[in-house]
C-alpha cells in the first residue's frame, strides 16, 4: 500500500506494435514497471530491444502511421496518459515529461537557430513575452555550458557534444518532473560522455527530477541509477534495485551481460560474449524469447509464458529456471 | 552574399556564351543550304550565290563565329530575321510577353494547386484523400499536355462554346493553354511535395518538436514545412525551364504568337539568326531561374547560406563532417 | 557447464546462420516479393505487358495492315468493323495504333536507354576520376542543362531531320545532364566507403572497381529513374511528332497520328481521342510500375 502512494509513474502491461507492409513487429510485449519520485530507473538492453519505444509511448510521440499501442496503461501521478486527449497531452509534453533523444545529429531542426529551438519550448508552456523567453533560453544555454552568444548559431555550426547539450537544454527548459533520457551519451566521445552524465546528475539533484535512463552501457547504469530493468525482446526480464541486479543477477541474459564486461579486479583472458543475435521482433520464438541463446534452456522454456519470480523483495526475474545460474556457479 | 551573386552572374554569362557557341556550331554544320531553301527549287545558281553573300553565309567557321559573337555580346545585335526581314530583337521584345504570361501563369497555377494537394496528401497518409491524390496525380502526370489541351478545346470551345479555341485576347484565351498544358507539372508538384513532406515528417527533429508539446499545426508550419521546402524549390526552378521549353508546343496548339511559335517557324525556314537568338534568350532565362532557385535555398537553409557567404563551399562541408 | 557452453555455441551459430541466409536471398527476391504485393504496380505491369505483347505481335493482333486504305470508309466513326474508326484514307485506327506502338515504345526505350548509358559513362568518369575530368564533364552539363531539354530536342530533331535514330538522339540528349549528376552523386557517396578502398588495396583496376563494385551499389535509383524516364520519353516523342518533327507520317507513330488528326477535331474527334488515350494508358502503366519499383527498392520511403 505504502508503495502505491509513492508511485509517480507506473506502466502496466504495455504492448506496442509496428506495422510495416503486412509484417507486424512486436516491439514491446507486456512491459510493467513503476518509478518513485526523484528516483532513477535504468532501462538496459541491446539495440532494438524496445527501450526507445517504451519511452516514446510514455510521451506518446510514436510515429502515427506505423506504430500502435495495443494495450496497457501508463499512469503519471495516477492520471492515465494513453487515453488523454491530444490537446491535454500537448500540455504535458515538454512541461511535465520531456525527453532527451538518442541522436543529437538529427534531433535538432537544421533550419532554426538553437536559441529559437530552446525558446520555443519555453514560450509554449509559459505565458511570457518573446524577449523573456529568449533570456530564459540563454540561461538554459549557459546552464548546459554553452556561451549565450551562440544563441543565433545553427545546429550545423555546433559539434556533436554541443548539440547534445542543446537537446538536453530543450528537455530541461521547463523543469520537467520526469525526464526520459534515451542513450544520452551513446553518440558522444568518452570524455564528453562523462561531462554530459555529470550534468544530468547535477540537474537532477537541483531540480528533483525523476529520470528514466535508457542505455546499453552497464557502467553508466552503475553510476547513475537507483533501480534497473533489463529489457530483452520487448519484455522486462529482470528488475530490481541496482544492487540486486549487479550483485545477484538471476536471469541468464543478465548474467551474460555481466560476463561480457571486462572486470579489472580479476585477471580475465577473454570476455565471454552472449552468442547469437537478438530474435527478429516480427517472429519471436515461442516460450521464453531468450531460449535460443540461453545455455540453460530446457523443454519447458520453449513454450508458454514464463513466470515472474520474486528472487528477493522487489527483485523480479522472468525465468522458469530462475536462479539456476547462481546455483551452478 | 553579394560576392556570391556576382560570381554566379558571371558564371551565367559564361554559360550563355558557351550555349551561343554551341548553337552556332550546330547550325553551322547543319546539312542543307538556307539560301537554297529560302529561294525555292527554281532559283539559279547565281541567285543562290548572291543570296548567300547577302545572308553572310560565306567565309570560314572561325571568321563567321567571331563576327557572330561580336555582334551578339558586344553590340547586342541579334541580327535580322531572314524570312521576315525584321530585326530579331524587335520581334523577341514584342513576342516575349505572350510567352511569359502563359508560362508564368502555368507555373503559378501548378504551384498553388499542386503544393497544397501534396501537403494535404502527406499529412493524411494512407487515408482516402491521400490515395485519391496519389492515384490521380500519377494519372495527370501521364497525360500528354497537348492532347489534354485538344480534348479540352473539343469540349469547352467546340461543344460548349464557353472558351475560345485559339488566339490571344482577354483572360479567357489563356484559361485552356494554362490548365491543359500545366496539369502534368501540377501533378508532378503534388507528388514531389507529398514525398518530401513525408520524408521530413519522419525526421528526428519532428519528434523533438512534438515532444516539446507543440500543437500538430505548429509542428507542420514551423518544423516540417521549412525543411520540406528545399526539394520543392528545386522542383519549381526545374519546372520553369520545362514550361518555357514547352511553350513551343503550347503556342503551336493554341496559335499564340509567342517566342515558342516564332522558334518553330524559324526552325522550319532555317532562319538561323532567330533560332540562335531564341536559344540564347532561353538559356539566359533558365540560368537566371537556377540562380534564383539557389538564392531561395540560401534564404531557407542556413547551411547553404553559410557556404555562399564563405565562398568556399567545400570548406564548410568538410568542417561539418569532421564535427559530425 | 561445458555442455551448456557447447549448446550455447551451437544455438548461436544457428541463429547467425539463419540471419545470413535471410540476407543472402534478401535484396533481389525481397524486392520482387514487395513489388508483387503492390496492387497498383502489378496492375501497371500487367497492362504494360499486354500492350507490349500486342504491339510486338502486331501482324497477328492487328485486324488490318497499318497502311491498308479503304476509300469507301474514310472518317468512319467507331463501329464493329473498325472499333476505333478510320482516318482520312480509310485506314483502320486500331491497327495503326498497334503498329505505331512499335515505334513509340521503341522510341521511349531507346531514348531513355541511350540517355542512361551516356549519362552512366560520363557520370562514372566524373565521379570516379574527379579532378579535371570531373570539372570538364560537370561544366559541360551546366551548359547543356541551361538549354531546356525539350528545346534541345526540338533543335536537334529539326537539324538532323526525321527518322528513328535521329529522333532517339534528339530525345536522349536533354536528359543526359540529369543522369550524369545522379550517377556522380551516387558514386561520390559510395566512393569512399571501405569496400571500395578494400578493392583498390588489392590492386583492382579502376574500370573493374567501377563496374564490379561501384555500379551494382547504385542500381536502385538508376532503375527507378530509367523506368520513369521511359514514360516521359514516350510523351516527349509524341510531342515532337505532334509539332511535325521526329518520326514523320505516314509512319503510324502515336504522336504523328495525333498531329494528323488535329485539323479535323471539329468533325472527327475520334481521330485524336484514341491515340491520346493509348499514350496515356501506356505511360500511366509505366509510371505505376516505376513508382511501385521505387517503393519496393526503398521500403523506408513508404513509412
Amino acid at each position: 500500500m505504502k508503495n502505491q502512494e509513492k508511485e509517480f509513474l507506473s506502466v502496466k502491461d504495455l504492448v506496442v506494435e509496428y506495422t510495416s507492409e503486412d509484417t507486424v513487429i512486436h516491439a514491446v510485449n507486456g512491459v510493467s514497471f513503476s518509478l518513485e519520485k526523484g528516483h532513477v530507473l535504468g532501462l538496459v538492453g541491446e539495440t532494438g530491444a524496445g527501450k526507445t519505444t517504451i519511452a516514446k509511448s510514455i510521451l506518446r510521440v510514436l510515429p502515427d502511421m506505423s506504430a500502435r499501442v495495443v494495450g496497457g496503461e501508463i499512469r503519471l501521478e495516477s492520471e492515465e496518459l494513453l487515453t488523454k486527449p491530444e490537446k491535454e497531452m500537448e500540455k504535458i509534453r515538454g512541461k511535465k515529461i520531456s525527453m532527451i533523444f538518442q541522436d543529437p545529429m538529427t534531433a535538432l531542426n537544421p533550419t532554426q537557430t538553437i536559441g529559437a529551438q530552446i525558446a520555443e519550448v519555453i514560450s509554449t508552456h509559459n505565458k511570457i513575452s518573446k524577449a523573456e523567453a529568449q533570456t530564459r533560453a540563454m540561461q538554459m544555454l549557459e546552464m548546459v555550458g554553452i556561451k549565450a552568444d551562440r544563441y543565433q548559431d545553427y545546429p550545423f555550426q555546433l559539434s556533436g557534444g554541443m548539440k547534445q547539450r542543446v537537446v538536453i537544454a530543450i528537455a530541461l527548459a521547463c523543469d520537467p518532473e520526469l525526464l526520459l533520457a534515451d542513450e544520452p551519451t551513446t553518440a558522444l566521445d568518452v570524455t564528453i560522455q562523462a561531462q554530459v552524465l555529470d550534468m544530468i546528475r547535477n540537474l537532477k539533484k537541483e531540480m528533483g527530477t525523476s529520470l528514466i535512463l535508457i542505455t546499453h552501457d552497464l557502467g553508466v547504469v552503475g553510476e547513475m541509477c537507483d533501480e534497473v530493468a533489463v529489457v530483452y525482446a520487448g519484455q522486462i526480464i529482470e528488475s530490481g534495485t541496482k544492487w540486486d541486479i549487479f550483485d545477484h543477477p538471476s536471469h541468464p541474459y543478465t548474467v551474460g551481460l555481466f560476463h561480457a564486461l571486462p572486470d579489472i579486479s580479476k585477471k580475465t583472458d577473454r570476455l565471454s560474449p552472449i552468442e547469437g543475435l537478438p530474435p527478429d521482433p516480427s517472429a519471436l520464438p515461442d516460450g521464453c524469447s531468450f531460449h535460443p541463446r540461453c545455455p540453460y534452456a530446457e523443454d519447458k522454456c520453449r513454450q508458454g509464458e514464463m513466470p515472474t519470480v520474486e528472487v528477493s523483495a522487489g527483485h523480479f526475474c522472468k525465468c522458469c529456471r530462475c536462479g539456476i545460474v547462481n546455483e551452478e556457479v | 552574399m553579394g560576392r556570391y551573386i556576382i560570381k554566379r552572374l558571371v558564371m551565367t554569362l559564361v554559360v550563355v556564351i558557351i550555349a551561343a557557341w554551341l548553337i552556332f556550331t550546330i547550325m553551322f554544320f547543319v546539312p542543307g543550304d538556307p539560301a537554297r531553301i529560302m529561294l525555292g527549287s527554281n532559283a539559279t545558281y547565281e541567285e543562290i550565290l548572291a543570296k548567300r553573300e547577302q545572308l553572310g553565309l560565306t567565309g570560314s567557321y572561325i571568321s563567321r563565329l567571331a563576327k557572330y559573337m561580336y555582334n551578339c555580346f558586344i553590340r547586342l545585335d541579334f541580327g535580322t530575321s531572314w524570312t521576315y526581314e525584321t530585326p530579331v530583337f524587335e520581334q523577341l521584345v514584342s513576342r516575349l510577353p505572350y510567352t511569359l504570361i502563359v508560362t508564368v501563369s502555368q507555373m503559378i497555377f501548378s504551384l498553388i494547386i499542386g503544393v497544397p494537394l501534396g501537403i494535404y496528401a502527406a499529412l493524411h497518409q494512407n487515408r482516402w484523400g491521400d490515395k485519391l491524390v496519389t492515384v490521380f496525380s500519377m494519372l495527370g502526370f501521364s497525360i500528354p499536355g497537348f492532347w489534354l489541351s485538344l480534348e479540352m478545346v473539343i469540349l469547352f470551345s467546340l461543344r460548349l462554346g464557353w472558351l475560345p479555341a485559339y488566339g490571344t485576347g482577354g483572360i479567357e484565351y489563356y484559361i485552356l493553354p494554362v490548365i491543359g498544358m500545366s496539369l502534368g507539372t501540377l501533378c508532378q508538384n503534388a507528388r514531389q511535395t507529398r514525398s518530401s513532406v513525408l520524408e521530413v515528417m519522419r525526421a528526428d527533429y519532428v519528434t523533438t518538436a512534438r515532444a516539446k508539446g507543440l500543437s500538430s499545426n505548429k509542428v507542420t508550419l514551423k518544423h516540417i514545412m521549412p525543411n520540406a521546402m528545399l526539394p520543392i524549390i528545386t522542383m519549381v526552378g526545374g519546372s520553369l525551364g520545362g514550361l518555357i521549353a514547352g511553350s513551343a508546343i503550347t503556342e503551336q496548339t493554341f496559335s499564340i504568337p509567342g517566342i515558342g511559335l516564332y522558334m518553330l517557324t524559324a526552325m522550319n525556314n532555317r532562319d538561323y539568326p532567330v533560332v540562335e537568338a531564341i536559344t540564347i534568350l532561353l538559356a539566359a532565362i533558365t540560368s537566371i531561374c537556377m540562380l534564383l532557385t539557389d538564392l531561395c535555398y540560401a534564404a531557407i537553409d542556413p547551411r547553404i547560406k553559410a557556404q555562399y557567404v564563405q565562398g568556399g563551399s567545400k570548406k564548410v562541408r568538410r568542417g561539418r563532417k569532421k564535427n559530425g | 557447464m561445458a555442455e551448456a557452453t557447447k549448446q550455447l555455441g551451437q544455438n548461436g551459430l544457428n541463429g547467425a546462420d539463419v540471419k545470413s541466409k535471410k540476407k543472402r536471398n534478401g535484396t533481389g527476391s525481397q524486392v520482387i516479393r514487395r513489388l508483387s504485393k503492390n496492387r497498383l504496380a502489378m496492375f501497371g505491369l500487367i497492362v504494360l505487358a499486354i500492350i507490349v505483347l500486342i504491339c510486338v505481335f502486331a501482324p497477328i493482333t492487328a485486324p488490318y495492315g497499318p497502311n491498308d486504305y479503304d476509300l469507301q470508309m474514310i472518317y468512319a466513326t467507331p463501329c464493329l468493323k473498325h472499333p476505333f474508326g478510320t482516318d482520312a484514307l480509310g485506314r483502320d485506327i486500331l491497327s495503326r495504333l498497334i503498329y505505331g506502338g512499335r515505334y513509340s515504345l521503341a522510341l521511349g526505350l531507346c531514348g531513355a536507354g541511350f540517355g542512361m548509358i551516356a549519362g552512366c559513362v560520363l557520370g562514372c568518369m566524373a565521379g570516379y576520376f574527379g579532378g579535371i575530368c570531373d570539372n570538364l564533364i560537370m561544366r559541360a552539363c551546366d551548359v547543356l542543362s541551361a538549354i531546356p531539354g525539350q528545346l534541345l530536342s526540338i533543335v536537334i530533331s529539326c537539324v538532323l531531320g526525321g527518322g528513328f535514330f535521329n529522333t532517339v538522339l534528339a530525345l536522349c540528349i536533354g536528359g543526359i545532364p540529369g543522369k550524369v549528376r545522379l550517377l556522380r552523386a551516387q558514386i561520390l557517396s559510395v566512393r569512399n566507403v571501405e569496400y571500395i578502398e578494400a578493392a583498390q588495396s588489392y590492386n583492382c583496376s579502376s574500370a573493374k572497381t567501377m563496374f564490379q563494385h561501384i555500379l551494382p551499389n547504385t542500381y536502385a535509383p538508376l532503375l527507378v529513374n530509367l523506368t520513369m524516364e521511359i514514360g516521359g520519353t514516350i510523351m516527349a516523342a509524341a510531342g515532337l511528332s505532334f509539332i511535325g518533327l521526329g518520326v514523320q507520317p505516314p509512319t503510324p507513330e502515336w504522336g504523328a497520328m495525333l498531329s494528323a488528326g488535329r485539323d479535323y477535331i471539329r468533325q472527327y474527334p475520334h481521330l485524336i481521342v484514341f491515340p491520346g488515350l493509348v499514350i496515356m494508358v501506356t505511360v500511366y502503366a509505366i509510371n505505376l510500375f516505376g513508382d511501385g519499383l521505387r517503393d519496393a527498392l526503398d521500403p523506408k520511403m513508404k513509412h
